[in-house]
């Protein structure tokens, strides 16, 4: 994908990017500017209207590696798999693998990425043991838990705005090797999954659920789930291939009859009901980095995505509610995860992470009774007290906002002055 | 394991070369102007997998320093298997056309550097009987256009060197390679807007390392550009001159 656009292509807009090549350089002057990692964001959150993006995927630098202890210090524009591709001959892997590895550790920290693992392992923040932020004063601050730890919150999660992190140290995990073993199985309804969430979190360290969207009446809320550890398993190395999504279409052929059916055919593959499943981490974690580009699948119009976390006690109802309203649209999407987080607090002043069901979809652009569609699934997230992830939004209301992030007013401490972004700028607007 | 010099090691074509090097395991050895990107650099080989990354901090318009350079450099590695050298300046064309100071700058930086670089390096390596020179020059020295023929005369002085240099050290057993990339994205770049035609510095650096182990003597990277220069040279100079290349 190009600098610059984020990766559901919409919204659009000008900006002018810098390149960052070296850690040392003072940030250039030049207000307001964002820091744009590898734009894995689906919104505006790295995105910057009329303002700078300073692009720091060249920022790719290993500084050391101990991996008698698995502590890793980097560049903040190393992407997770070139970690991966470092560590895993070693015995190391990445303490929170988010569902794609090509996002840089910058961008990993400032929305303080979670994976299947959250209910064992927290956020990305969890697992940081330090970071150096640079700020358009000429200041450099070195962040850690006990070392500026109001900073070292303020950018957990602070969506880039109180500074360009410059490197980062690590702690890695120690794994057997690249395989991962456990189970899927079906679940017929909403039940079901909470049981096996339930049951499954103790045992397994990956959990999560996929669903089917286009079902409704007594198949709603069906689905399968996915469950593993990693494996001591003796084979050769795997060589993972990648495809790229070539171009993109003029009409997007994800319409309501496909997502119907590839939902039909995902949920009824025997793959589905497997007692014993071996994955390669890279099919079991990252399915879709194996097909780049894959989002111009959804044509020029781009597409939203929609993740929220629901509380609890409250996901019981609301959670069929939402379903119930997809189905009513007819808007149903190709990719829905769902995943019960676990209860460790998240560190930063505004992560998305809190105990709850988090439920994460797709939804190719139609414009208006698209955006229709999400604020309505708002109304239910706002009423049942849950929030929607900044790294996947560009659409929410600056009144959802600020009642999900109530914190965010103490962010505005943090900001760098000559930062923001297009995300910020909107959903700080008075309403 | 290699022992490699890098000259202009804090360019990002030689960077990303050094990382395959790093990678099989090779000793390197790290001339560049700024100590600190050096050092940065050199960290991230090691961990990358080098045997060695030492740094050496020079300026290619210092010429009277290279001996001690080139010293340093096999002291440092126990001997020498190979250079890449790899600095250079894209030329302000327009400034070099009101200065001949300016001129002169850049093909002391573009192109008499590196000819005494070669020099210095020949005859170490021919007393050793083997090696590799490599050297980038660019697809800028094939013709002369009038947007940047100063950077392209001078590279066109390192291409017709080189090719001289291969020739007189091919009996001693001492290799010359003459690297020729089109368009990178690289920070000498940055202000270009990029098209299809443009590499990645990855890409160019693996066409390096496959002609510094003894693939062709000229390359050019990517491929495409050498039937794309072809037909730049045979345009007749009647036409070509015309042209607001
Ligand atoms: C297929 C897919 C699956 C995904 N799955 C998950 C998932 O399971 N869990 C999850 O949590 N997320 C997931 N995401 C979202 C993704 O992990 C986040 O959006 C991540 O932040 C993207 O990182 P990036 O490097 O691309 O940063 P960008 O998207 O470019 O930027 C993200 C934010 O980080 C800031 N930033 C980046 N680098 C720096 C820096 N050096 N200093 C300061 N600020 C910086 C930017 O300003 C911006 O605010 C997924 C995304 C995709 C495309
Ligand atoms: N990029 C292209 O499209 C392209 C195309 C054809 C050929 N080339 C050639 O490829 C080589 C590498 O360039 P690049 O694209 O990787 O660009 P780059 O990253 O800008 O590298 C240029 C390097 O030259 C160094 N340098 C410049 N003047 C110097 C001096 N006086 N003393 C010492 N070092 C000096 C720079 O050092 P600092 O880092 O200290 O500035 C830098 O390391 C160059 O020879 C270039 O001419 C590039």
């Amino acid at each position: 994908m190009s600098t610059g656009v984020s990766w559901g292509l919409w919204p659009r807009y000008e900006q002018r990017i810098i390149p960052v090549t070296n850690r040392f350089d003072p940030l250039p002057q030049a207000a307001p500017m964002l820091v744009f990692g590898n734009g894995r964001s689906y919104g505006d959150v790295c995105l910057n209207a009329g303002g700078t993006l300073l692009a720091t995927r060249s920022l790719d630098r290993f500084i050391s590696f101990d991996a008698t202890s698995g502590v890793l210090e980097c560049e903040a524009g190393v992407l997770l798999s070139e970690i991966i591709a470092l560590t895993l001959p070693r015995g190391w892997f990445l303490p929170v693998p988010p569902g794609t590895a090509l996002v840089t550790v910058g961008g990993a920290i400032a929305n303080d990425v979670h994976g299947k693992n959250h209910h064992r392992a927290g956020s990305f923040g969890h697992h940081l043991l330090s970071f150096e932020l640079r700020r358009s004063s000429g200041e450099t601050l070195r962040c850690a838990p006990d070392q500026h730890a109001d900073w070292f919150g303020a950018t957990i999660g602070g969506l880039g705005l109180t500074g360009m992190i410059s490197t980062a140290r690590l702690q890695l995990r120690r794994v057997p090797g690249e395989w991962i073993a456990g189970d899927s199985q079906r679940f017929h309804n909403l039940p079901e999954f909470f049981a096996l969430a339930a049951q499954s979190d103790v045992a397994y360290e990956y959990t999560v659920g996929w669903l089917d969207s286009a079902a409704s009446g007594d198949k709603l809320g069906r689905g399968v789930f996915m469950r593993g550890n990693h494996l001591q398993h003796d084979a050769p190395p795997a060589r993972e291939r990648s495809l790229r999504f070539p171009l993109t279409p003029p009409i997007s052929p994800v319409t309501r009859l496909s997502v119907r059916l590839f939902n039909e055919l995902y949920f009824r593959r025997p793959a589905s009901q497997h007692p014993h499943a071996i994955w390669h981490y890279q099919r079991f974690l990252f399915p879709l980095d194996r097909l780049l580009d894959w989002n111009r699948l959804y044509g020029p119009r781009g597409f939203f995505q929609y993740q929220c976390v629901l509380p609890g006690a409250e996901a019981a109802s609301a959670l069929p509610e939402m379903l119930r309203r997809i189905a009513r649209s007819r808007q149903g999407s190709l990719l829905v995860v769902l995943k019960q987080f676990g209860n460790l607090p998240s560190l930063g002043l505004l992560s998305f992470p809190r105990p709850g069901v988090t439920l994460a979809l797709d939804f190719p652009n139609r414009g208006e009774p698209t955006l229709q569609l999400l604020e309505s699934l708002d109304a239910i997230t706002r009423s049942v007290g849950g929030a929607v992830y900044p790294a996947k939004d560009a659409r929410m209301s600056a009144q959802s906002f600020q009642q999900y992030f109530p914190a965010w007013k103490r962010l505005q401490d943090y900001i760098d002055p000559k930062f923001s972004s297009s995300f910020w700028r909107r959903v700080t607007r008075s309403w | 394991m290699q022992r490699i010099l890098i000259v202009g090691a804090t360019s990002a074509i030689a960077e990303a070369t050094a990382r395959l090097f790093a990678s099989r395991g090779d000793a390197l050895f790290l001339a560049g102007r700024s100590p600190s990107r050096l050092e940065a650099i050199a960290d991230d080989l090691k961990v990358r997998g080098a045997n060695l990354a030492a740094t050496y901090v020079f300026d290619a318009r210092a010429f009277d320093r290279f001996p001690a350079l080139l010293q340093a450099a096999s002291a440092c590695l126990g001997g020498l298997d190979a250079a890449l050298i790899a600095h250079g300046m894209l030329s302000d064309q327009i400034a070099c056309q009101r200065s001949v100071e300016q001129l002169r700058e850049q093909f002391d930086i573009n192109a008499l550097s590196v000819m005494a670089l070669c020099t210095d390096l020949a005859n170490q390596l021919v007393s050793q009987g083997h090696g590799v020179i490599a050297v980038i020059s660019s697809v800028a020295g094939d013709r002369g256009r009038r947007s940047n023929y100063v950077y392209g005369s001078a590279k066109a002085a390192v291409t017709a060197f080189t090719s001289g240099l291969r020739q007189r050290l091919y009996p001693q057993g001492v290799r010359v390679v003459t690297i020729k990339p089109g368009f990178v994205g690289t920070p000498m770049t940055a202000a270009f807007k990029k098209s299809a035609l443009w590499a990645t510095p990855a890409s160019v650096a693996a066409d390096i390392v496959r002609a510094m182990d003894g693939g062709k003597a000229v390359i050019y990277t990517p491929w495409f550009w050498r039937p794309l220069m072809w037909i730049v040279r045979s345009v007749p100079e009647a036409m070509f001159r015309r042209l607001r290349l």
